[in-house]
């Protein structure tokens, strides 16, 4: 492993690379939903070292992958009005909608603006009272709270030119419909440390049982991958089917309570669209009708028709898990960060994107 | 955006309700608001976890501490800086 020297503890990492390796009897194929993990995971070399029956598919947890290009096109769409104002995770910018990306139409001239947090576009409305400001609310349940707590803030503070332009999605849908294709291989998950600090893990139980698949909550960090890898492979091996928190130094079971009370003061469960997927039911949040002012949606009444996905890009069967970034035809060739076809090669998330950056395998392979 | 770095609660502001309380957050010298509601308990003082400007939960001292140094070795404080100053991912 390239980078193990750099590990916070090289020693411990070296032990759980040879804890995985000694109790590995069988081929087991696991994902990663999270498409940080997915990142920690290929830049680290991790991948590398992991015995070569352990097949790492990387899952759809990147919230700017799974945007659908519809809603780029409604992004775009606002931010092209004479008098607003539209804010986004600088995630977003240079992801292609079907005929331009927030950074094309910025160079355009309408108003797009970077922010780090939701909070801070309620800010710049107060500030600017003659305009209309939109903030791009994308993201799974770990967006979620401060999304919904701008939302709260704006509410209170009588800021009326606020609104957000919603693509929420949740883990546990995904995973169920990762789980209940007939073609899935998945044999166990490793779920999303920094979802689970929102939401807990209690609802993935069920989910566990239903569809006899371990899991453990795991963190970012090479180290976190090790020892969560070795926790599921172990339950594997052992023929246990349980959930098991990996990253207990940040994750309770309950998660946070106060961030889910703020989270659903404001959204309901809806049945949301995922980029290359399709439709999932329940498996994203919108506004609830008390604060539809806020919702951009409806307040400009945005009419536009759904664009097709690029044919091109593979990204539906990257998400799913079905094929890896270095078996698309286009990968590195017409499709890169520079000229990406799809949002997998933009996001820092993207599996596309860290394999591009970051493996020196793939380039063998092609 | 999921990426999430502990920072050091160095002043509480007394907003008007729980729902704006806020504090300046060091991470790592780079001091930005964060708001508290979801962390009723967290003092001046803690470490907290923040994602997008919120902070959800507290941290370890110790913990906090060793993991901004390693996020940090390993390059990743970088994008998290750029993020807060609300500058674009590198390409």
């Amino acid at each position: 492993m390239k980078y193990l020297d750099e590990f916070r503890d090289p020693e411990l990492a070296k032990k759980y690379i040879g804890l995985i390796k000694g109790i590995t009897t069988k081929p087991w194929t696991i994902m990663e939903i999270c498409g940080g993990q997915t990142h920690s995971l290929v830049k680290n070399g991790i991948i590398d070292v992991l015995p070569k029956e352990i097949n790492m598919v990387h899952g759809p947890g990147c919230p700017v992958c799974v945007t659908p290009v519809h809603l780029i096109d409604k992004a775009v769409f606002l931010a092209k009005q004479e008098n607003v104002i539209l804010c986004s995770f600088g995630d977003m910018i240079r992801v292609p909608g079907s005929v331009m990306s927030l950074a094309k139409a910025k160079s355009e001239g309408a108003s797009v603006k970077v922010v780090y947090s939701p909070l801070e576009a309620v800010t710049i409305a107060q500030k600017n009272p003659e305009k209309e400001v939109v903030f791009f609310a994308v993201g799974f349940e770990t967006t979620a709270p401060a999304n919904a707590l701008s939302v709260i803030q704006a509410d209170k503070m009588g800021v009326k030119n606020y609104s957000i332009l919603t693509s929420h999605v949740l883990v546990p849908p995904a995973m169920e419909a990762i789980l209940g294709a007939e073609d899935n291989k998945i044999q166990g998950f490793l779920a999303a440390g920094h979802v689970c600090t929102v939401m807990g893990y209690e609802e993935y139980f069920s989910i566990a049982k239903q569809y006899k698949t371990p899991m453990v909550v795991t963190g970012f960090e090479p180290l976190d991958l090790l020892q969560g890898i070795y926790m599921l492979v172990k339950q594997l091996e052992e023929g246990r089917i349980d959930v098991e928190n990996q990253y207990s130094r940040i994750v309770k079971r309950e998660g946070n309570v106060e961030a889910q009370k703020t989270i659903f003061e404001v959204f309901e469960i809806k049945d949301r669209d995922w980029r290359g997927v399709g439709t999932i039911s329940n498996s994203g949040y919108e506004i609830k009708e008390k604060y539809s002012q806020y919702d951009a949606d409806k307040k400009f009444a945005i009419k536009i028709e759904k664009a097709e996905e690029n044919a091109e890009c593979i990204a539906g069967e990257i998400l799913k898990g079905n094929k890896k970034p270095f078996e698309c035809i286009h990968f590195g060739k017409k499709c890169n960060p520079e000229h990406p076809l799809g949002a997998p090669m933009v996001s820092s998330e993207g599996a596309c994107a860290a394999y591009y950056h970051f493996s020196s395998d793939v380039f063998e392979l092609m | 955006m999921c990426l999430a770095i502990p920072g050091k609660i160095e002043k509480i502001d007394n907003t008007f309700d729980e729902t704006f309380r806020s504090a300046k957050v060091s991470f790592d010298g780079i001091i930005r608001d964060v708001n508290l509601m979801m962390v009723p308990e967290a003092v001046e003082g803690d470490y907290v976890m923040v994602h997008v400007g919120v902070a959800l939960n507290i941290v370890d001292k110790e913990e906090a501490e060793q993991t901004i140094k390693y996020i940090k070795e390993i390059g990743e404080f970088d994008e998290f800086e750029r993020q807060i100053n609300g500058q674009l991912p590198e390409e």
